[in-house]
């Protein structure tokens, strides 16, 4: 017999609500019940991150999240970055400017990381992103313009010119 | 979807215990990296659950009154990598569970779920060996603790009975007040990975930073469970600061350590590995406590 | 002018904001879901398959397994052009479900079902009952007599064997004072790892079957799946949405074809199969192991008196692309280092392995480790700097490919070489690491590699392109070939908005493509997009302006030949003087009421020509000897890949190829146990490819000699960024460790056995050491266990 649980949270800035069958992951929810397509589907394991979202402001695999934990949560994916009138969030846009997008199956998932890293409102070395942004495997880029994206966005966010020298570490 | 039977959502730890008994052939699911993983390939399909994951009491690292550092089971490992009180006395947990897979799988991932699934792998778990760790586990007849070596019973299989679930991880001042340390882990790649060889390094130097006053060094991955290396420590301790210690003491791991050849890493390999980073891990620890090697 | 400029790409917006459909995005979520039921074992006969108790499974909609498969038409999986010459298709080996298991992973029954947990609880339960076969995994094994058979048709296991022969090899080895460097090199089995696995969906309208699928070569998807079911290739279509990456291995027939039978078999209801990443490794495709045996007999002087290469191509169990993998490398030796006595023997063994099959480089990565590293050994054996022996001996200016007519217009090594060397720093460094001692050592090296661009004379090559003129002066091109992620669509805008003369905005490239509506092409492999797509895009972009012109000569009483179109309107080419918008044109030109046409043009090249594309790769790594690791410091790339139509993407994409290089150099190999030819390391944990810290900053650069042969200057790229990168870095831990590695990947377990043999560690260990035995069980794959 099926087991069902009405769950109440807060979905790119709306209260959504949901009867959901607790055997559902958190993909599963935003793909299917929400059709927040953006959520990938790579691997179902956790090791890919095209499946990544921020819940509470932190980054998931909501492959292996069950949905019924999203009970309460506020999540954000890729689809709340952009504003009614289809403008888009300057991490975005860096992706574009970048280069940074090739077949881009794994892009939401880590642009969502970048704005993990991006709220925090810290400068991180390019070593430090790199570590911020390994839970994303991706074959088409080689990672190398999608971290030019999230520092060149970093150092704009920060009011720092991108061609100021890579901080130290200690 | 996942192949589950049945989920159980616990809020508190008493309620665990109860829905924990109450569905005795219930399995806990934390943060699920590992549960719901297995679930996917078979191994637990069609399993019942009791979520504890919801039980926000098991989070957050504090000091206690008498010195001890007290871990919540469920505590991420991100939030333990960015926790004051890891950071300031043992930096090396912190370090050591910053390696554990990716950020989402350190989000998800708990300390408890780390040592309770019993794998020798687990980043975590060699450096709470090497801290002498307790751990806490709640029940139908209420707390007990018990060092972490006795937590770890074989292979996938710990110290946990009917009804009971990990609630704390301890780690008592005089383990580690004093002690620097340093972990290495050996894998294939640097993130997203698990370890084929993980090693965890903590020492004690005399007042004047030119003996070993104590050292202690744990392993995962070099035999079924997390294991000391105690001839090794034994090696060190009382010895002078210095190269010779150092050789000595990786050399004689090969007499604690029993890795297994498998697809993952020979037999061979992994010895050869042991003994460099048992040298490496040793070294970093000394010179984080002040000791200078020439 | 739009070529040569990095305008974004078109489908970027989309992509991210989350708005592009992939597959999986599009299907209706009413779709039952197949699973596919493998074999688990490596050789043998399905004698049974009891699928009681799977069928009770709530959920559970049909069962289908290979003895229902009552009409058996073999087919052919490779995403080749057809070959109307029977002795030049492709083997036709595959059935939609056998019962006949060539390894372990073989499609013997698939589950319909509701949903997926129902399917997933069902394949548990389905029991099969074998009748086993001794198996073999090692190419030159499975060549040996008496070894296990996998298909009658091909004694020893032998697909094919070709053989190039120039000069007299064995006469010009007698030659005086000659040295002979003789070496084994080894490529791993590797898989493609696109984030998007394989999947497809199929229903049924009317008599006609619908299939949308995540491929490169939706024309050719639908000529296996008629073949595959004996239907009419006019009742099926092929839709080709957004996809998530291919490599190569979507250059197949996955399975399309045992969806649309499943759908046909459920009434015509929609089925999708959505292969877990798990199968997707082991089920799909990988790319060729491939063995290669080399000897060099050189003069002291440093030239080459005879080669003479034999390479093995691990096969795997069925022939997919086959022996062009392995002909293509072969073909490639005789012609990078040009020398008058040369013997190639090329072997295509099949095995009981994964299917081999197209991936990013088609046999080049592979001949290349082999090539380049020799190469390096015989510079070493020379005492001759590895540079200057390159330049000594490579093609040179002019070398004509007899059979290609392919030819080396420019000095496009020299130049690639120079370029990468001055932003690497090489010549200091190749100093400064020079006998180095101690436990952590530097070192740098270098790799060249050439790549044809498309696959004439070999194959057909052609391109079809339509362009539909909107009254509102835009308009829409399609062309056969695909974007899968590569940039292909953007190319294909930039080119047609230079040719017909407008603002790029102006131009729709369609990007889904459907066999129904779509022009005819092959798809996306070969490197081929830009350079066989601007032919077709040329020649039509310039009807369609002529039709354009002979409009305007009726709107404006100008002839034709003084008319040109600029930027968007219509211009008087004598005095310069805008004559009219192309939208006020094209609006009248559809609603005329005197004299209205619908302006398109469609049109088919048949390109006969190909290109050599040129490139290097200079390593830089720093060995740390007792920890068997190596760590790539830096590293470059430089490419002649022609004109560069755009350098922003055409970087990015030089950027991905070098990841794939950096992960078959250093870490990625497929593991197959030996008991029973299962893959162990089928999932992207184990299975080591690269992550983000894993590499240094990549550094992409570019010589830009125009090809004569390409409508727009251009050719290949898509591929050549992944052939030189793994042997570059084995050639910079060759020049830090005097370990010349063998075998690829150079993981700490092959590095750990190339420095013991070199002796490279003081003191072994070992002694001491107990045995374990109470090793047990098993857990988590996320976890290593004891």
């Amino acid at each position: 017999m099926k087991q069902y649980k009405l769950i109440h949270c807060t979905v790119n800035g709306k209260e959504r609500e949901a009867m959901i069958d607790v055997r559902a992951s958190l993909t599963d929810l935003l793909r299917n019940d929400f059709r927040l397509t953006s959520v990938k589907k790579g691997c179902e394991v956790g090791e890919c991150g095209a499946c990544n979202v921020l819940v509470n402001g932190e980054c998931f695999n909501s492959c292996i999240y069950l949905a019924v934990w999203a009970d309460g949560k506020e999540i954000l994916t890729l689809e709340g970055l952009a504003d009614p009138d289809g403008g888009i969030s300057d991490i975005q846009q860096a992706f574009i400017d970048e280069a940074a997008v090739q077949c881009g199956f794994c892009t939401p998932g880590a642009i969502m990381s970048a704005v993990e890293i991006l709220n925090e409102k810290r400068l991180l070395s390019d070593e430090e992103i790199r570590v911020r942004m390994s839970g994303h495997l991706c074959r088409c880029t080689g990672y190398e313009n999608i971290l030019r994206a999230v520092k060149k966005t970093m150092l704009k966010r920060l009011g720092l010119s991108s061609e100021a020298p890579e901080k130290q570490e200690g | 979807m996942y192949d589950i039977k049945a989920l159980y959502e616990a809020r508190s730890v008493e309620e665990a215990v109860s829905l924990l008994t109450e569905h005795p052939e219930a399995q806990i699911i934390a943060g699920g990296s590992d549960v719901l993983v297995q679930i996917r390939e078979g191994k637990r399909a069609g399993a019942e659950l009791v979520s504890i994951y919801g039980i926000d009491a098991l989070r957050g690292v504090r000091l206690e009154e008498d010195g001890t550092i007290r871990i919540g089971s469920l505590t991420s490992f991100s939030h333990i990598e960015a926790d004051t009180i890891i950071k300031e006395k043992i930096p090396v947990l912190g370090e050591a569970v910053g390696k554990v897979g990716g950020p989402q799988i350190r989000n998800i991932g708990t300390i408890g779920g780390n040592t309770c699934n019993g794998v020798t792998s687990a980043d975590s778990a060699s450096t709470l060996f090497a801290w002498d760790a307790i751990i806490e586990i709640t029940g139908p007849e209420g707390v007990r603790r018990i060092p972490i070596q006795d937590f770890y019973i074989k292979a996938g299989k710990v110290d946990l009975k009917p009804g009971e679930l990990q609630t704390g991880i301890l780690i008592p001042k005089k383990s580690w007040e004093g002690y620097t340390g340093h972990y290495i882990k050996y894998a294939m790649r640097e993130a997203m990975d698990i370890a084929n060889l993980g090693c965890s390094v903590n020492v004690k130097l005399s007042e004047d930073k030119r003996t070993i006053e104590d050292a202690r060094i744990a392993y995962g991955v070099a035999g079924p469970i997390p294991l000391r290396a105690v001839s090794a420590e034994e090696t060190a301790k009382g010895r002078p600061v210095d190269k010779k210690t150092v050789d000595e003491f990786a050399a004689a791991v090969l007499n604690d350590i029993h890795p297994r050849d498998s697809w993952r890493a020979a037999k061979a390999f992994r010895e050869h590995i042991a003994v460099v980073i048992a040298g490496r891990a040793f070294t970093q620890a000394v010179i984080l406590g002040g000791g200078v090697l020439s | 002018m739009y070529a040569g400029k990095s305008v974004k790409r078109v489908d970027a917006y989309d992509k991210v904001t989350g708005r592009t459909r992939y597959t999986d995005d599009l299907c209706d979520r009413g779709a039952y879901v197949a699973r596919i039921l493998h074999s688990t074992i490596a050789h043998g006969k399905v004698l049974k398959i009891d699928t009681a108790e799977a069928e009770k499974v709530p959920g559970v909609v049909k069962i289908l397994t290979c003895f229902d498969l009552k009409e058996k038409h073999y087919f052919a999986t490779a995403g080749h052009p057809w070959s109307t010459d029977p002795a030049h298709q492709d083997v036709a080996d595959r059935l939609i479900l056998t019962e006949d298991v060539k390894f372990y992973g073989d499609d013997i029954a698939a589950v319909v079902a509701e949903d997926e947990v129902a399917a997933a609880q069902a394949l548990r339960l389905i029991r099969v009952e074998y009748e086993e076969y001794p198996f073999v995994l090692d190419v030159q094994e499975a060549m040996k007599d008496g070894a296990p058979q996998l298909h009658e048709a091909y004694p020893n296991n032998i697909l094919k064997h070709t053989q190039i022969r120039k000069g007299d090899y064995e006469q010009a080895i007698k030659e005086p004072g000659l040295i002979k460097v003789e070496g084994w090199y080894d490529t791993p089995t590797v898989q493609h790892c696109h984030i998007e696995n394989f999947i497809c969906y199929a229903e049924m309208t009317g008599d006609r079957i619908q299939i949308v699928s995540s491929t490169q070569i939706p024309h050719i998807v639908r000529r296996v799946v008629g073949q595959a079911l004996g239907m009419d290739w006019g009742r099926i279509k092929v839709v080709k949405p957004y996809i998530g990456g291919g490599f190569g291995n979507k250059q197949d027939i996955l399975y399309e074809p045992l969806c649309a039978w499943l759908s046909i078999q459920t009434g015509g209801h929609l089925v999708k199969l959505d292969v877990p990443r798990e199968e997707t490794f082991v089920s799909n495709r990988v790319r060729h192991a491939i063995r290669s045996h080399i000897i060099s007999w050189v003069r002291p002087d440093g030239t080459y008196a005879a080669r003479k290469l034999e390479c093995f191509s691990d096969q795997g169990a069925y022939a997919s692309h086959g022996h062009s993998i392995c002909a293509k490398g072969a073909g490639a030796f005789p012609q990078l280092y040009p020398c008058d006595n040369v013997e190639v023997d090329a072997y295509t063994v099949f095995t009981n392995k994964p299917v081999a099959g197209a991936m990013r480089g088609y046999g080049i990565p592979q001949a290349m480790w082999a090539v380049e590293g020799h190469t390096e050994e015989v510079a070493a054996v020379l005492n001759e700097d590895p540079l200057e022996f390159r330049r000594k001996n490579l093609m040179k200016v002019g070398y004509t490919d007899g059979f290609s007519k392919n030819e080396m217009y420019a000095d496009s090594f020299n130049q690639c070489l120079e370029k990468a060397m001055e932003a690497i720093d090489y010549k200091r460094k190749s100093e400064e690491y020079k006998n180095q001692t101690g436990d952590i050592r530097k070192g740098i090296g270098m790799a060249v590699f050439w790549y044809n661009t498309a696959v004439w004379p070999i194959s057909l090559e052609t391109s079809s392109c339509r362009m539909v003129l909107n009254p509102d002066g835009s308009f829409q091109v399609q062309v056969g070939e695909t974007e899968i992620g590569q940039g292909a669509d953007t190319a294909f805008a930039q080119m047609a908005a230079d040719v017909v003369g407008v603002p790029i905005e102006k131009v729709h490239v369609m990007s889904c493509q459907d066999t129904d509506v779509t022009p005819f092409g092959t798809g996306a492999y070969a490197s081929r997009q830009t350079y066989t797509a601007g032919f077709s895009i040329r020649q039509t972009g310039l009807l369609l302006k002529e039709r354009i012109l002979d409009y305007a000569h009726i709107l404006t009483r100008m002839p034709v030949f003084n008319l040109d179109i600029i930027d968007g309107n219509i211009v008087r080419t004598t005095d310069g003087r805008v004559l009219m918008s192309l939208a006020s044109l094209a609006e009248e030109a559809q609603y005329s009421l005197s004299e209205s046409r619908h302006i398109t043009a469609e049109s088919t090249y048949q390109i006969k020509s190909n290109a050599y594309s040129f490139g290097c790769t200079i390593a830089e790594v720093e060995v740390d000897i007792p920890m068997c690791k190596v760590t790539l410091v830096d590293v470059v790339n430089c490419h002649d890949a022609g004109k560069l139509i755009n350098p922003s993407l055409a970087e990015a994409q030089v950027h991905g190829g070098m990841s794939m290089g950096i992960g078959y150099g250093l870490s990625e190999k497929m593991i197959f146990d030996p008991k029973t030819g299962r893959t162990l390391n089928n999932n992207l944990l184990d299975y080591k490819l690269s992550t983000f810290m894993d590499h240094p900053d990549l550094k992409a650069l570019f010589v830009e000699n125009e090809e004569p042969t390409s409508a727009f200057g251009t050719k290949a790229l898509g591929e050549p960024p992944a052939c030189s990168v793994a042997p570059a870095i084995r050639n910079a831990v060759f020049h830090a460790t005097g370990v010349a590695v063998k075998e690829a990947p150079m993981n700490p377990h092959n590095l750990f056995r190339a420095f013991s043999e070199a002796g490279l560690f003081d003191k072994e260990p070992g002694a001491g050491s107990k045995e374990d035995d109470d090793a047990a069980a098993s857990s988590g794959k996320n976890q290593e266990v004891q």
